[in-house]
């Protein structure tokens, strides 16, 4: 049996589902923004799958363009993270909750 | 084949890390599992062909996103923290997508899998993403605006942090 575009669709998946439940699960923000990179990053491996096995670029050139917003957002999320630290002492969700009430 | 051999191989390492940054409670064991983890995907992009992007993963993913990462941890001095406590919504929400997912999955698993023009003879796929020429003639013809959009967006994006990591001093109110 040779591996084809499902077997890597579905290991996309089970990448995509660990890191929503890892957002659902863990309370330190830094962990939460890891596990949204392991989505992103999940996301980039059903697409270089499509366009290995449609024979086309364009999954390619898609993975560009995430790699490039993804990293924009980490250095934008930490530093809004470092911010919050500054201002609160604190990274745990629990206990970020000015908004509530 | 022995790619096969190696999907599963790395495969198995890509979704192992990616559970050990969601279940360890050390903050730097979980960066270096998502390191582990990226490395894995860059080495399924090498399987794939797309030897451009898994140099470009390893690159930023695993030396810059990574490092800021652990930067970060070791300012901060976070800890994990333990796991939340199931909430109401957070279970129905998980349970949810859960279900989602799992539908979804068996869908195109009953379906036989999605048909791709070289599904059944893998023999003559051709390696589009190996050459850096296809990338530079979409990045310069159909994707040119987009990539002058992302170019501005990492200018924006480098103005905002450096927006946010100063200090307004005599500027109380401000903060």
């Amino acid at each position: 049996m040779t591996v084809g575009i499902n077997e890597y669709l579905y290991l996309s998946a089970i990448l995509f589902a660990i890191g929503f439940f890892g957002v659902l699960l863990r309370k330190n923000t830094l962990v939460i923004y890891m596990c949204l990179e392991l989505m992103l990053v999940a996301s980039t491996v059903a697409l270089v799958a499509f366009s290995h096995f449609n024979q086309t670029m364009d999954g390619n050139v898609f993975v560009f363009f995430i790699l490039t917003v993804a990293a924009a957002e980490v250095a934008v999320g930490l530093a809004i993270i470092v911010a919050l630290f500054r201002r609160r002492q604190t990274i745990q969700v629990e206990e970020l909750n000015a908004l509530k009430n | 084949m022995s790619s096969d051999i190696f999907f599963y191989l790395f495969a198995a390492l890509t979704a192992g890390s990616a559970l050990a940054v969601v279940l360890t409670k050390n903050t730097v064991a979980s960066a270096l599992s998502l390191l582990v983890s990226l490395v894995g995907v860059a080495a399924l992009f090498v399987l794939l062909d797309a030897f451009l992007l898994a140099a470009l993963m390893v690159f930023v993913y695993a030396g810059a996103v990574v490092a800021l990462f652990l930067f970060i941890v070791m300012l901060l001095d976070s800890h994990g923290g333990d796991r939340k406590p199931f909430k109401k919504t957070t279970l129905v929400a998980g349970s949810f997508a859960f279900v989602l997912l799992v539908l979804g999955l068996a869908t195109l698993a009953q379906k036989g899998g999605l048909k791709t023009p070289a599904a059944d003879t893998t023999a003559t796929l051709v390696p589009v993403g190996a050459s850096l020429r296809a990338y530079g003639e979409q990045l310069f013809t159909t994707y040119l605006l987009p990539v002058q959009i992302v170019g501005f967006l990492l200018l924006i994006a480098m103005l905002g942090v450096i927006v946010l990591s100063k200090k307004f001093e005599g500027l109380e109110d401000v903060k």
